[in-house]
């Protein structure tokens, strides 16, 4: 058995930060290295390096037993090194075709681009590895689970026999990760190599051959999947015990807390992306809201914290309309948002913290008096804040930029649990964040469900919904398939109403 | 929180406050430096002395040692002050000239932190310049108590206008500022043109405005030629104004918020529009009190090319001094001080006045392309978010 590529000894510094310390991996031909590890934790640095877009202080690259040494990412594909980004770089009016002979067009005569030779080429691939797409087909048509595939062909037309995947199950439903499985399957047997880089214990046990677990920059260990449970893996990760299931007991619902009523709501580009969906939330209960990213669920929350119109319906929130208000009097009375895009809603990254602690209530005692601004209360406001929900950073003065992604996050909860709220809604409220953080934000989900407050969250992790709802709503395409009761609800169940389908219409299929 | 943590805390909050003043400083001091030196250069290659020239932009600018202690040495001997009079000269000119410039900057940097940018400044400055003339000379046997700050409020108010229009522009119809406050320059110019050789025009062959009245005439310090006057204080006091108004109170959060995230600022439940017209109407007052302060306490009248493109070297001002108050008149004393000094260099050393617009030029790319200068002194990168100073289309 072969090694096809090694890293010894990779260090690389950033201003202040040590980002890869004496990092090595061996990736094994053939076989899926599953790298594991938070966010922060330097999985990204260690492959832009393999990627060859930053340059190791330290260290070596070997691959199939050859030192490298890379100057770009075109060296990297020259070594047959590919990478299939979390985020597609795909430019969606064009065809797969197009897309994928980007960079490399071959040519008719010297002028004339011969597109006919890549789709021909992109059939061959297609029918090689099982990666079924129409080259043809615009990008923008396409299931997010297709464009993967289109970007696997990218890779596996430019050569590539060691594939960096990474990411690559965060976008996609539960019958989709299963495809990908299979493709990778294929792809093993053809005999390319794959480092799969994730978050996801339970990825990780599916498909690796072997797993190296990142944390802070160096490697914690390898191990052997036979061996690894969810619960060493996650305690490699994070450094200590981790809790994995949310303790809770059983809800206790009691009144609406907001009621939607025939929504419809057109997005930013004026694409009606809601349309006519009816729900309540109540109060001390968790009503999950599950679904495809994009099928809608951006433009609900939206529109229930007034930050688009809505078309039409009616949203009433202890039994006063609120769907022709502001954002300011939604927050008044009582709305608290986690908004999926955190960087974009959630924070001034250029302010100081104890700032963005007050984000949404600045104008008002303690923190102002009149319009004069109160400094010290500011602060003391933002000290006990950090300190009660345990916001890791060195002073309440830095920039909100400055924080990990975990950090952040911790900081909008903060602000939004330390106001009265009569509903919470959490949309992607763990999104990118690690072990560690994830518990802690469930934790404190459910402790406001248990304090009474109604708590409407969006995700499109089902586990993350499985978890913490105690009803389950399934979007697609801007409706609501379904209203499950979470005791009963199955995995397979909601992957096939996120995709379109109802179980009862597919009697035949299991 | 405990009081024996405390202590750490302001460290901290020192510490943190300490280093960010120095990484916003380093770079506009470098770019200064650098465009002296590049200036020199081309001092050099025009085959003329840079220390001449620079020596006779220094005493053109500030005055000599020599000439301030001979006219101390006059002054207790005979009680003549002529000699020290002319020996602070150029102090005070420099000071003069920076009175525009800083209220102008203030202006732009106001725009720049709620995410407007506020071309407009040149239109509104002569707006200002006229309602203060107009007001300043149409008004007859007010006190001064009375009539001189009707003049300001004036000048401040019809730049004011001048400026809300194109933010109303924005927030109701999403027209771009830039274009429209490009636009109102343009009717100011041309109206400034008609009311000039028209309505506002003196009796005479100039097309320029009557002289303002006494009572509307900021007092000045020292008998003529010395002009300093009270103008220069008054843009000490907006520039501190505006620093209050800007980070301590919820204002001033709104609108830095807008500027920073407007999207954050929504979710907050921020009014992102009634900001933008809130910002363009303050911005717009100021740049019409740099027009009001050059009428009132230096020209007493206004003619035609009036202005000598304050609103356009305020947008550099802006930019020199972050968009901050206190960077704002530190950059203003800067232009003030180079544009004094430079008709100085010019009689003195033979040195071509261009040479200070090259320096200008060359500070603001510096500071433009910040790159340049860690290059040239190999300063390591921060990581930090760019200041925004204003958006695209759309959004």
């Amino acid at each position: 058995m072969t090694n096809v590529l090694e890293l010894r000894g990779i260090t690389k510094r950033f201003p202040g930060v040590l980002a890869n310390d004496k990092i090595s991996i061996t990736l094994r031909e053939s076989k899926i290295l599953a790298l594991l590890g938070e966010n922060g934790a330097g999985k990204s640095t260690l492959m832009n390096i393999l990627y060859g877009l930053y340059k190791p202080d330290e260290g070596k690259i070997i691959v199939r037993g050859k030192e490298v040494d890379f100057h770009g990412p075109n060296d990297a594909i020259a070594q047959g090194i590919g990478m299939v980004h979390q985020h597609f770089m795909l430019v969606p009016v064009m065809t797969v075709t197009e897309n994928v002979m980007l960079g490399i067009e071959p040519t008719k005569n010297g002028v004339f681009l011969d597109k006919e030779k890549v789709a021909q080429r992109i059939r061959e691939i297609s029918n090689e590895y099982g990666l079924e797409v129409d080259p043809n087909a615009y990008i923008k048509d396409l299931p997010v689970g297709i464009q993967q595939r289109v970007e696997i062909i990218k890779v596996l037309y430019r050569h590539a026999d060691i594939l960096i995947l990474d990411e690559p199950t965060a976008v996609l439903t539960p019958q989709e990760v299963e495809g990908l499985f299979k493709i990778i399957d294929t792809l093993i047997k053809a005999g390319k190599s794959i480092i799969f880089i994730t978050h996801k214990l339970k990825e990780v046990l599916a498909v690796a051959d072997d797993i190296t677990v990142l944390r802070l920059g160096t490697v914690v260990g390898s191990i052997d999947p036979k061996e690894a449970t969810s619960e060493i893996l996650a305690t490699m990760m994070v450094g200590r015990d981790v809790n994995l299931v949310v303790q809770k007991l059983t809800a206790k619902p009691g009144e609406p807390v907001i009621v939607i009523e025939n929504l419809f709501v057109r997005d930013e580009r004026g694409h009606m992306t809601v349309q006519g969906v009816s729900f309540d939330v109540r109060k001390g209960e968790v009503l999950g809201v599950a679904g495809v990213q994009g099928n809608g669920q951006t433009e609900l929350v939206y529109a229930l914290t007034g930050l688009l119109p809505l078309d039409t319906g009616t949203i009433h929130l202890l039994g006063e309309p609120i769907h022709h208000t502001t954002p300011r009097n939604i927050l008044e009375r009582g709305v608290a948002h986690i908004p999926e895009d955190r960087q974009r809603h959630g924070l001034i990254l250029s302010f100081p913290i104890h700032d963005n602690m007050m984000l949404c209530t600045y104008y008002k005692e303690p923190f102002a008096k009149g319009i004069s601004l109160q400094p010290k209360l500011i602060f003391s406001n933002a000290e006990e804040l950090v300190k009660q929900y345990d916001v890791r950073t060195p002073n309440i003065y830095v920039n909100a930029g400055t924080l990990s992604g975990g950090n952040q996050q911790k900081v909008i909860v903060a602000r939004e649990f330390s106001r009265p709220i009569e509903l919470l809604i959490a949309s992607q409220p763990t999104r990118g964040l690690d072990v560690g953080s994830i518990e802690y934000i469930h934790s404190q989900i459910i402790k406001k469900r248990d304090e009474g407050t109604g708590v409407l969250l969006v995700s499109s992790e089902l586990d993350e919904i499985l978890a913490l709802s105690d009803r389950i709503a399934v979007m697609y395409k801007g409706q609501i398939m379904a209203i499950l009761d979470a005791n009963t609800a199955t995995k397979e169940q909601l992957g096939l109403l996120m995709a379109g389908v109802h179980p009862s219409d597919t009697p035949n299929k299991n | 929180m405990s009081t024996t943590a405390a202590p750490a805390q302001d460290t901290g909050k020192k510490e943190n406050k300490r280093n960010a003043l120095w990484q916003e400083l380093l770079i506009p001091i470098l770019a200064v430096i650098t465009g002296l030196i590049v200036g020199a250069i081309v001092i050099v290659a025009s085959g003329e002395n840079p220390f001449v020239a620079y020596g006779a932009l220094f005493a053109g600018s500030f005055g000599t040692p020599a000439d301030l202690i001979q006219g101390i040495q006059i002054y207790f001997a005979t009680g003549d002050s002529k000699e020290l009079l002319s020996a602070i000269y150029p102090f005070t000119e420099s000071l003069v000239t920076a009175t525009p410039y800083i209220f102008a900057g203030l202006s732009v940097a106001l725009g720049f932190r709620c995410g407007l940018f506020n071309i407009g400044a040149e239109g509104q400055f002569f707006i200002g310049a006229l309602c203060s003339a107009f007001v300043g000379y149409s008004l007859k046997g007010l006190p001064m108590i009375v009539h001189l700050p009707l003049a300001i409020l004036g000048g401040a108010l019809g730049g004011a206008i001048w400026g809300a229009i194109p933010g109303y522009l924005k927030a109701r119809f999403g027209a771009h500022e830039v274009v429209n406050t490009i636009m109102m320059n343009w009717i100011a110019f041309k109206l400034s043109d008609w009311l000039l050789n028209g309505p506002m025009k003196a009796s005479g062959f100039r097309p320029v405005t009557p002289n303002v009245e006494l009572s509307a005439e900021l007092p000045r310090f020292f008998p003529d030629p010395l002009r300093f006057n009270l103008g220069f204080f008054l843009a000490l006091l907006a520039a501190y104004l505006l620093y209050w108004f800007l980070f301590k109170t919820t204002l001033g959060f709104e609108i830095r918020s807008v500027g920073a995230n407007p999207d954050a600022a929504k979710y907050a439940g921020m009014n992102i529009v009634r900001n933008f017209v809130l910002v363009m109407f303050l911005a717009g007052g100021l740049a019409g009190l740099a027009g009001t302060a050059q009428v009132l306490g230096v020209d007493h009248w206004v003619g035609q090319g009036f202005s000598a493109g304050y609103g356009f070297d305020a947008i550099a001002l802006a930019l020199l001094g972050r968009s901050h108050p206190a960077g704002v008149v530190l950059s203003a004393l800067l232009f003030g001080f180079l544009r004094s000094g430079a008709t100085d260099m010019q009689s003195m050393a033979r040195i071509p006045i261009d040479i200070i617009s090259i320096i200008q030029g060359m500070v603001i790319v510096f500071i433009a392309a910040p790159d340049i200068i860690r290059w040239l002194y190999r300063i390591r990168a921060v990581k930090k978010e760019e200041t925004v100073l204003t958006r695209g289309w759309g959004k």
